[in-house]
């Protein structure tokens, strides 16, 4: 059973270690877009899956959170990558598969996904 | 909604959208009463009592992207397409309430699905808001309270770091199991009694 005990150990291995403070100057934010539209399109599997490939892969910079409609409901699910200094990237009618490919190709190497993009699927 | 846990996802947007800073999100079933009733209550802006009573018109909508509003309205009809209903309280300045009442043995009932999904992607999403969950079948319950997490994380540790998240979601699955087997149990035992 998971207890409390477990959480005050996992502080106390938080406390040991050098964390690397993320700096809030160069955060990507990825945003999921989460209203009604979103949701029954799907959008849940594709945050579960952006948030698990995110922690699996480290990345101290990247914040997923979600955003309300953004108006394009027939697009749905959409994610949006926000990077300082960069263009917005919308990705649009993404699956947790397609999400798994934004994170390793997008993220981490910095090669825009250019066929999930919208400007490949309108 | 596939899922009525997708609508408690979507009717817990609208509270983060109201500024809530606590939502509360509380499942109960009573099987002998053949009820399921879900509510999400949360302390953000609130409404005037002329918005909360058109709340449930998909013709009214605060936003400003288009002119519908389909999130509680769908919650409403899924609610009312099992007999049950949907009402909504609200106050301005103190917070809203939305309480849904299904009857889950009707045909129209729609799944609850996987509602530890929904919950933890609100806590992991929402840094900084608290959330408590609580779920309840029969005499059996169980609550999960981002307040009490982070008073013993302290403030280094965040609740979407991967191992807290792994906690939390490893928290929900063993709660959940634990009081559906307890329950069922029960179920068991009544119904060799009556054998007998």
């Amino acid at each position: 059973m998971k207890s409390l005990e477990e959480l005050r150990a996992i502080r106390d291995k938080a406390r040991s270690q050098v964390i690397l403070r993320e700096n809030s100057d160069n955060a990507v934010r990825v945003l999921v877009g989460m209203a009604t539209c979103g949701i029954a399109a799907g959008a849940r599997p594709v945050l579960n899956a952006l948030v698990e490939e995110v922690a699996k892969r480290g990345l101290q910079n990247v914040t997923v959170t979600q955003t309300g409609c953004i108006g394009i409901c027939q697009f749905e699910p959409v994610v949006e990558i926000v990077a300082p200094g960069q263009e917005k990237v919308t990705y649009v009618k993404m699956t947790p598969e397609k999400a798994v490919r934004v994170v390793n190709d997008h993220l981490v190497n910095g090669n825009v996904v250019t066929e999930f993009t919208i400007g490949a699927n309108s | 909604m596939r899922e009525l846990s997708l609508n408690v996802m979507d009717i817990a947007q609208n509270s983060i959208s109201a500024g809530a800073k606590l939502i509360v999100i509380d499942l109960c079933e009573n099987s002998d009463a053949d009820s399921l009733t879900i509510t999400v209550a949360d302390n953000g802006a609130g409404m005037t009592a002329e918005q909360t009573a058109l709340a449930a018109d998909p013709f009214f909508t605060t936003r400003k992207t288009r002119r519908v509003g389909l999130g509680v309205p769908l919650f409403k009809m899924e609610a009312e397409m099992t007999g049950g209903g949907l009402e909504i309280t609200s106050e301005k300045g103190v917070g809203t309430t939305v309480k849904a009442k299904f009857v889950p043995s009707h045909v129209d009932m729609i799944p609850l699905g996987d509602i530890n999904s929904t919950v933890l992607l609100l806590i992991t999403c929402n840094e900084d808001r608290d959330f408590v969950f609580h779920r309840r079948m029969d005499l059996h319950e169980f609550t999960l309270d981002t307040r009490e997490l982070r008073a013993v994380l302290g403030d280094e540790v965040k609740l979407s770091s991967p191992e807290v998240t792994e906690w939390i979601k490893g928290y929900l699955t063993e709660q959940t199991q634990r009081i559906k087997e307890e329950s069922s149990d029960e179920v068991f035992r009544g119904t060799s009694g009556d054998k007998g």
